[in-house]
């Protein structure tokens, strides 16, 4: 059956035609939800919620979008909800600490020695921790740019920002990539 | 020769320029401009390496697992537990009361309980915890409609919200007054902040202005509300699944 028919029924209470949506659309979703919030107990809590969410507003989805964009939306509300309450915690807690999170300290001043694995994986923490300095709006935007495709007036649609905010939200985003990524791969302007 | 923005750069990249033509004549042309460009591409193709861990074939049953209780509790469960507290309020009482008591008694020295006295207050705790969860669940619901719900220039309708927290306080006070009088002064703390924006809610008209839901989303957001309640929430939920005999060794607060 295809996707339209399974929402139709899933709309009118066919809990395995739901069943059916939520099989098919949990590793988009997981995916998505871990690139924002970069851990997986928190993706795996936004998938969850996701879908209880679409559950509950199955009858506000209309066949204007995708069905997937329409997850994306609740997960991505969602996900800059958590990102948010995360943050604030963590503030308090680094604020009690007096710890500084200047990621730009974390960058090693030589570039790594030859061993490409070791390299790969720094690069590889080093995009997390960049990830990790974006604001929830900035992360958001730039990932449903960047890593879903979305484009920059969907993405407005989707967060309820409006275009030139998003484009914004991703201008900064890209900005503090490049400032935190640039001396580790060479390419410092 | 007026060099390209990273902005511009940026809309290229992913295909948004509204003059691509004329951005890639001028990277043909631009040294410096290609430089740049490719520097950012550099940057954003590292990007990608950010590893996603890999879930299996078998992961949408599994999230279906997970998640297919609570669908069956969010309609019919949930309207069940719901009149029943409705219908009967006097049998609240006396299971809230049967539960303190029962909760006090596992912080005592060792009641002495016959095996029908301890599967009845295992029930009534199990009943108790179901309906908590459930009254979690439904605040957290009417915190994350408001928190999400879009900005908009005119006035938006918020009464089934509003009817939502009406709703909710009655039990939301009991719940706390229990919490209280059972020493669990985390959760009376986050049931207490709760009732405070439930009653903002309750008490707002049917159709409020941008201004106003700034507002009630910044008591939201002050308090922490949404993440509190999530968190005492999925708590109640572990708590309740959990075997009979693994609570009955836990006497631990919620």
């Amino acid at each position: 059956m295809d996707a339209g028919g399974l929402i139709e029924r899933a709309q009118s209470g066919d809990s395995d035609a739901f069943r059916l949506l939520v099989e098919q659309h949990s590793r988009v979703v997981f995916r998505l939800a871990f690139r924002m919030t970069g851990n997986e107990q928190d993706a795996e809590d936004v998938v969850q919620e996701t879908f209880l969410r679409a559950y509950k507003r199955l009858s506000d989805y209309e066949a204007r979008a995708s069905f997937s964009t329409w997850l994306y939306r609740i997960a991505s509300n969602y996900a800059l909800d958590l990102i948010r309450s995360r943050r604030r915690h963590q503030d308090k807690r680094e604020y009690a600490a007096g710890e500084d999170r200047d990621i730009l300290q974390t960058i090693p001043e030589a570039s790594p020695g030859p061993d490409r694995v070791v390299y790969g994986s720094q690069v590889k923490d080093h995009v997390n921790a960049a990830l990790d300095e974006l604001s929830a709006q900035e992360r958001t935007a730039f990932v449903l740019r960047h890593f879903e495709g979305l484009s920059i007036e969907e993405i407005g649609r989707t967060l309820g920002t409006g275009t030139n905010a998003t484009k914004h939200s991703i201008f900064r985003a890209v900005q503090k990539l490049r400032r935190c990524l640039e001396p580790v791969v060479g390419t410092a302007r | 020769m007026k060099h390209l923005s990273d902005e511009e750069l940026v809309l290229f990249y992913y295909g948004e320029s509204q003059e691509a033509g004329g951005v890639e004549e001028h990277l043909d042309a631009c040294e410096a401009c290609r430089a740049s460009f490719r520097a950012l591409q550099v940057v954003l193709n590292t990007v990608d390496s950010a590893p996603v861990p890999e879930r299996g074939a078998l992961y949408g049953e599994q999230v279906w697992r997970r998640i297919e209780g609570r669908l069956g509790r969010g309609l019919t469960r949930r309207r069940k537990a719901f009149s029943w507290w409705i219908w009967s309020p006097a049998m609240a009482a006396l299971v809230l009361a049967a539960f303190l008591a029962g909760r006090l008694s596992h912080r005592g020295e060792k009641p002495v309980a016959t095996a029908s006295n301890q599967n009845s207050q295992q029930v009534r705790e199990r009943i108790l915890l179901v309906a908590v969860g459930d009254h979690l669940e439904r605040s957290q619901m009417v915190l994350a409609e408001l928190s999400n719900a879009p900005d908009q220039k005119g006035k938006l309708d918020i009464s089934d919200e509003r009817q939502m927290a009406e709703e909710l306080l009655d039990d939301n006070r009991l719940y706390r007054q229990t919490a209280r009088t059972t020493g669990d002064t985390a959760v009376a703390n986050v049931l207490d902040d709760l009732e405070r924006v439930l009653i903002e809610i309750a008490h707002s008209p049917s159709e409020i202005s941008g201004d106003q839901l700034a507002e009630l989303r910044q008591q939201i957001e002050n308090r922490g509300l949404l993440f509190q309640v999530r968190v005492l929430g999925s708590r109640v939920r572990d708590e309740e699944s959990k075997p009979v005999s693994e609570k009955e060794k836990n006497t631990k607060k919620l």
